[in-house]
C-alpha cells in the first residue's frame, strides 16, 4: 500500500484532508454514539420476546421479528433459484459480448440502480393488485426477491468466474454433460460466492423498507399465514418515530437490534471471504 | 483459450432442458426492468390520456382531492436535495479516501476504512430516525420550523458519503504504482502527487461512483420523508420545509385511488426515467464510451 508518498510543501492540503476526515469520523461517532446510547439500556430478552403494546410504545417486538423471518424466508426461497441460474447461464452459457448476455446484464445493471420505491410501486402493482394477494407478507417478500436479484447475481457470477477453467475442461475431456458438469463441479466450487451473495442480498431486504410500506403493510399483530399483513423491522422503527408520539424509545432500541443484525452479517461475510481464500491458498 | 471457451459454451445434446432451465431463470431476471416499467406505463396511461401530460407541470398546484397535479415543486424538493448532497458528499469523501490512504498512519487509516464500511450498510431508516430526533431539532434551534430542505441535504450526504470514500479509496488503490513511486523519486509534493497522477487516473472510476450516488440520493425515501417536513411547495431557503417525489410516493399511495395513483405512480416514472439515464451514463464512463473532461 502507497503510504507515504512524499510530503507537502504547503499546509493547505494537510489542514483540508484531515479536517475533512476529522469532520467525516466526528459525525459518525456521534451518529453510533447517539444510537447506542439511547438503543441499549432497553435491548433486552425481554424485549424480543414479547408483544408489543399501546402501537408499540410498550412491550417488545415480537411478533414483527417473526414477520420479518416470513418475509426474508419467501423473499431467499423466490430470489435464490432465479440467481443461481441467472448467475450460471451468464457465466457458463454466455460469452462477455454475446447478445442474450449483454442483455440480461445491463438490464440487471439498470435494476440494481432502480429506487426501491420503485419496487414498492411495482410490487403493489403486481402482487397485491393483479395477482390478488393484498398487503401480505408474501406480496412483501417477493417485492424484495426482484429487488435483491442483481446483487445476488453479480457475485454469485463472481464466484463462477473465479473457478479455475481446468476444471471445466477436464470435465468434458471425460465426457461429461454440461449439466453434470455444472451440478457436481462448478456449483459446488462456486458455493462460496453463492453463499456470500446470499448473505449479502439478506442484509439488503432487511434494510429495506420503502419497498415494504405498500406490499407486506403495517399490520403489528403476530401473523397466522403468509396472507397476513406483517410489519417488518424497518418498517417498525419508521411507524414508531414517525406516527407514534412517545415511541422514540423502542424505535431506537430496534434501530440498534437491526444494525447489530447487519454488522453482523457483514462481518460474517468478511470472515468468509478471508476463511475462503486462507483455504485456497492453503490448497495451493 | 477462446476457442476452447466457445467449445465449452457450446451445449450437448443431452443438455438441452439444462439450458432452456437457466435460459427460463435468466429471462425472468433479465425481464423484470420491463416488467417494472410495463407496470409503471400501465398504472399511468389512462390518466395520460385524459389529463395529457403538461397538466403535471403547469397545474396551479399539487392538491388530488381538487384534481390539480402539478409534480413541479415535488420534482425541485427532489433536485435541490440531491444536488446538495452531491456537492458536499464529493469533496468530503474524496479527501476522507485521501486521509485514510496517504495521510493517515496505517493503523488510522485501516480503523477509519473499517468504520466507514460498517456505516455504508446503515439502513436509511436508521438515518432518518437519527435525523428526526437529533438533526431537526438542532436546527430548529437555528432557524424555525427544523424539517427542511437541509435536514434532507445533511441526511442524504452522511447516506451517500460512505460509498464515494469507499469507491474513491479502491480505485486510489489500483492507480499504478510505478508512475506514483517515479513521482516520489523525483522529489515531487505529495498534494501535486495527488493532483496530477492519483485523481487524474482514478477520474473515470471516481466519476462513475459519483453519478451511481446522485442516482441513489434521488431515489432515497424513507430518510428523506423523515426529516424533509413534506410541505408542498418550491423551496425559497434551504430551512424551508420540502416534499421530495419519492416522499410524495410514500405519504399518498396508501389512500390514493383513481387519477391520483396514476399521478403517483406517473412520478415514479419519472423517477426511473433519471435513474435509468444516470445508470447509462456511468456505464458509458466506465467503459470508455463517454469522456469525461
Amino acid at each position: 500500500m502507497p503510504y507515504n508518498i512524499g510530503f507537502d510543501t504547503s499546509r493547505v492540503p494537510v489542514v483540508l484532508v484531515w479536517g475533512g476526515a476529522t469532520l467525516v469520523a466526528g459525525f459518525f461517532l456521534g451518529f453510533v454514539g447517539n444510537l447506542l446510547w439511547q438503543g441499549l439500556p432497553h435491548l433486552s430478552w425481554q424485549f424480543l420476546t414479547t408483544d408489543s403494546l399501546d402501537a408499540g410504545r410498550q412491550g417488545g417486538i415480537a411478533p414483527i421479528i417473526v414477520s420479518t423471518g416470513f418475509i426474508l424466508t419467501v423473499c431467499l426461497v423466490v430470489a435464490l433459484p432465479i440467481g443461481l441460474g441467472t448467475a450460471a447461464f451468464l457465466a457458463e452459457f454466455t460469452t462477455k459480448d454475446g447478445k442474450w448476455g449483454r442483455f440480461i446484464r445491463r438490464s440487471l445493471d439498470v435494476l440494481s440502480g432502480v429506487p426501491s420505491i420503485i419496487f414498492g410501486l411495482f410490487g403493489n402493482a403486481l402482487f397485491c393488485h393483479v395477482l390478488g394477494l393484498g398487503f401480505s407478507i408474501l406480496s412483501g417478500g417477493l417485492t424484495l426477491a426482484c429487488m435483491v436479484l442483481p446483487l445476488l447475481i453479480r457475485i454469485t457470477e463472481e464466484g463462477f468466474r473465479a473457478v479455475s477453467h481446468d476444471y471445466r475442461l477436464t470435465a468434458a475431456a471425460l465426457g461429461c454433460s454440461r449439466t453434470s458438469t455444472l451440478l457436481h463441479v462448478l456449483v459446488p466450487l462456486a458455493a462460496p460466492g453463492f453463499l456470500v451473495g446470499v448473505i449479502l442480498s439478506l442484509g439488503r431486504a432487511m434494510a429495506e423498507t420503502a419497498a415494504l410500506i405498500f406490499t407486506s403493510g403495517y399490520v403489528d399483530r403476530m401473523p397466522e399465514s403468509l396472507f397476513d399483513s406483517g410489519r417488518a423491522l424497518s418498517i417498525h422503527i419508521f411507524d414508531l418515530s414517525m406516527n407514534v408520539p412517545g415511541g422514540d424509545r423502542n424505535a431506537y432500541t430496534t434501530a440498534l437490534l437491526l444494525v447489530g443484525c447487519l454488522i453482523m452479517l457483514n462481518g460474517l461475510v468478511t470472515w468468509l471471504t478471508r476463511h475462503w481464500v486462507r483455504q485456497r491458498l492453503g490448497v495451493a | 483459450m477462446i476457442s476452447l471457451r466457445s467449445i465449452l459454451l457450446f451445449p450437448l445434446q443431452a443438455d438441452r432442458l439444462l439450458v432452456w432451465l437457466l435460459r427460463g431463470l435468466a429471462g425472468i431476471a433479465g425481464g423484470l426492468v420491463i416488467l417494472i416499467l410495463g407496470f409503471l406505463l400501465m398504472e399511468t396511461l389512462p390518466a395520460l390520456r385524459h389529463i395529457g401530460l403538461s397538466r403535471f407541470f403547469t397545474d396551479a398546484t399539487w392538491h388530488p382531492a381538487d384534481a390539480l397535479y402539478n409534480l413541479t415543486p415535488m420534482l425541485w424538493g427532489t433536485l435541490f436535495a440531491t444536488a446538495g448532497a452531491v456537492l458536499v458528499a464529493t469533496p468530503l469523501g474524496i479527501l476522507s479516501a485521501l486521509f485514510a490512504r496517504y495521510y493517515a498512519p496505517r493503523f488510522m487509516g485501516n480503523i477509519f476504512r473499517k468504520g466507514i464500511e460498517i456505516l455504508a450498510g446503515i439502513p436509511s431508516v436508521v438515518y432518518g430516525l437519527w435525523g428526526l430526533l437529533v438533526l431537526v431539532p438542532v436546527i430548529a434551534q437555528w432557524q424555525l420550523p427544523g424539517p427542511s430542505l437541509l435536514a434532507g441535504m445533511v441526511i442524504l450526504t452522511a447516506m451517500i458519503l460512505p460509498t464515494i470514500l469507499l469507491v474513491a479509496d479502491s480505485a486510489f488503490a489500483k492507480v499504478s504504482q510505478p508512475s506514483i513511486q517515479g513521482a516520489v523519486a523525483l522529489g515531487i509534493g505529495r498534494w501535486s502527487i495527488i493532483q496530477r497522477i492519483i485523481i487524474p487516473a482514478s477520474k473515470s472510476a471516481l466519476l462513475t461512483g459519483i453519478i451511481l450516488q446522485t442516482g441513489r440520493a434521488m431515489g432515497e425515501t424513507m430518510a428523506v420523508l423523515m426529516v424533509c417536513g413534506n410541505v408542498v411547495q418550491t423551496p425559497t431557503s434551504v430551512f424551508a420545509p420540502v416534499r421530495t417525489l419519492t416522499g410524495n410516493i410514500a405519504l399518498e399511495m396508501a389512500y390514493a385511488v383513481g387519477d391520483h395513483r396514476a399521478a403517483l405512480f406517473l412520478s415514479g416514472l419519472l423517477l426511473m426515467g433519471m435513474v435509468i439515464l444516470l445508470v447509462m451514463t456511468a456505464e458509458g464512463i466506465h467503459r470508455g464510451h463517454v469522456h469525461a473532461l
